[in-house]
């Protein structure tokens, strides 16, 4: 539960020297993708703040989400950040078990009505009234809805929680549904990936225990920092996807030369995550970097974005609305070179149809 | 029976295959402009190199082209972290590591001295309390 000790105080007690402390402000500012800068002001920030409760739900999930976080290549920011918030509730990583963990979450509700975190992964089954999956005879569905009530913001770590995910796929057999989607009036951060990438999740429990609000975030409500800049931005295979130089196959000459895999079906040039710098398994690597392309796991919808390996391919979405807006918008523009390119793209993405390289490349470069 | 030393498998290093991304070199003109900011005004700048985007071996690369000046440190709080002054004065690589010695962070600190060479000035406050408190004590040989 819950103590008054400020985060200062609790590093000090265990032994944390001061510059121990300055050590640990700059790796949770890397974490956080803030500017070196602010490492003083994260350090004045982080002496005070005070012990938040933290209550995480899982629903219609495959646990590799919680796994991602107990395996982050940062363990020593993440130990002491979990150390120190309040994790009253988190079903696969507690020791209590049936009754008395859903009395632990009870009480931490009540204790912290209204300023609790809610962190949730998992999508939300809603067809059939929610049967699909049930948690201590409570539906999904009825338990966000309870829980979001008293939380002062929740977190939507992973695909599911934040966009359906995978159990939403075509045809969505249980009426799989986002937190957004079920929860309206609370402030809600999604960080996607199937996984996502550790230090997301932790950088922005960080900035939230540091700041005491969510990060600035896009228009699918992902934390900037982490999701501001698309994978193709910062691929180090760039300088060849400039080139023309793809690989056709996954054991020619290009491959192994480690050209583009544009060709090879990389989603890079239209996924937004931080793969590309903070890597995956202690900063060793990421798919790209392994000779497989992105498969645009923090996209919504990448499921059904028609195929990991087809020249890059685009879930449909609203589809028919985005295509006779893109047309009409494109004959009033009067299409410029660029915006014909825009267009196609746009038209490709609402017919799910796949993008050519030039097409892509022309619009680059208008 | 197939075992596996009969499957013929070659360990290949990429690294050599790959092209760097073009990033040394702007960062080094970076750090030329830090430089000049640090002699004309004192103003300090650091550089998060997680947030850049290297090639396999680029960032090794970049630190190689620092080369290694005199001065080297190592601070043990929170796991090891190394400091040292690359060839270029002024300009510092700063590495932490955590407990398990696992990479946290690495900055190019472009300063006179990194802060967290300087002692914490509460530390030194402590520093003479606790100073006193041993005088205060009684030695062996004055107990003697
Ligand atoms: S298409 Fe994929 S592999 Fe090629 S440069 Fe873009 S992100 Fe990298």
């Amino acid at each position: 539960m819950s103590d008054n000790k400020t985060l200062g105080e609790h590093l000090r007690e265990r032994g944390v020297s001061r510059r121990g402390f300055m050590k640990f402000c700059a790796a949770t500012a890397s974490l956080m993708a803030l500017p070196p800068a602010m490492i003083p002001a994260i350090a004045e920030t982080l002496q005070n703040a005070r012990r938040p409760s933290v209550i995480w739900l899982s629903f219609q999930e495959c646990t590799g989400c919680t796994e991602s976080l107990t395996r982050s290549h940062a363990p020593t920011v993440e130990s002491l950040i979990f150390d120190y918030i309040s994790l009253d509730y988190h079903h696969t990583l507690q020791a209590a078990s049936g009754e008395a963990a859903e009395q632990a979450r009870e009480a931490a509700m009540k204790e912290n009505w209204g300023k609790y975190l809610l962190v949730v992964d998992g999508s939300i089954p809603q067809r059939d009234g929610g049967v699909y999956s049930t948690i201590a005879g409570m539906t999904n569905l009825e338990m966000l809805q309870e829980v979001a009530k008293g939380a002062a913001a929740i977190v939507s770590v992973g695909t599911c929680a934040a966009f359906g995910g995978l159990p939403k796929a075509d045809p969505n057999p249980t009426g799989a549904a986002a937190v957004s989607q079920i929860v309206t009036d609370k402030p809600i951060v999604n960080i996607p990936g199937c996984p996502p990438i550790p230090v997301a999740i932790t950088g922005v429990l960080a900035q939230y225990l540091t700041l005491g609000k969510l990060p600035e975030m896009d228009h699918l409500g992902r934390p900037k920092a982490f999701y501001g800049q698309n994978i193709h931005d910062r691929c180090y295979r760039r300088p060849f996807y400039e080139r023309g130089q793809f690989a056709e196959t996954f054991d020619d000459e290009g491959a192994k030369k480690g050209w583009c895999l544009f060709k090879l079906g990389c989603k890079g040039p239209t996924t937004y995550n931080a793969c590309a710098t903070a890597k995956w398994n202690e900063g060793t690597s990421f798919p790209i970097q392994s000779g497989h392309g992105c498969i645009g796991c923090s996209e919504p919808d990448f499921w059904d974005a028609g195929g990991f390996y087809k020249a890059l391919s685009v879930p449909i979405g609203d589809a028919a609305g985005a295509i006779t807006a893109a047309a009409a918008a494109a004959a009033a523009a009067g299409l410029a070179a660029g915006a014909v390119n825009r267009y196609h793209k746009q038209v490709a993405q609402a017919a799910h149809e796949p993008l050519k390289v030039e097409e892509l490349s022309r619009e680059e470069k208008s | 029976m197939i075992r596996i030393g009969n499957i013929p498998v070659a360990v290949v290093d990429g690294s050599g295959n790959q092209a760097f991304t073009g990033n040394i070199t702007p960062i080094l003109h970076e750090i030329r402009h830090a430089l000049t900011r640090l002699a004309d005004s004192g103003e300090p700048t650091t550089i998060d190199l997680s947030g850049i985007p290297f090639a396999p071996g680029e960032r090794d690369a970049l630190l190689e082209r620092l080369g290694q000046g005199e001065i080297q440190a190592t601070l043990q709080a929170l796991g090891e972290s190394r400091l040292y002054e690359t060839a270029y004065p002024g300009v510092w690589v700063v590495i932490h590591k955590s407990p398990q010695d696992i990479e946290l962070t690495a900055h190019i600190e472009v300063t006179r001295v990194p802060a967290l060479l300087t002692t914490p000035l509460d530390d030194v406050r402590e520093a003479a309390d606790a100073l006193a408190a041993d005088l205060a004590e009684p030695t062996e040989q004055e107990s003697a």
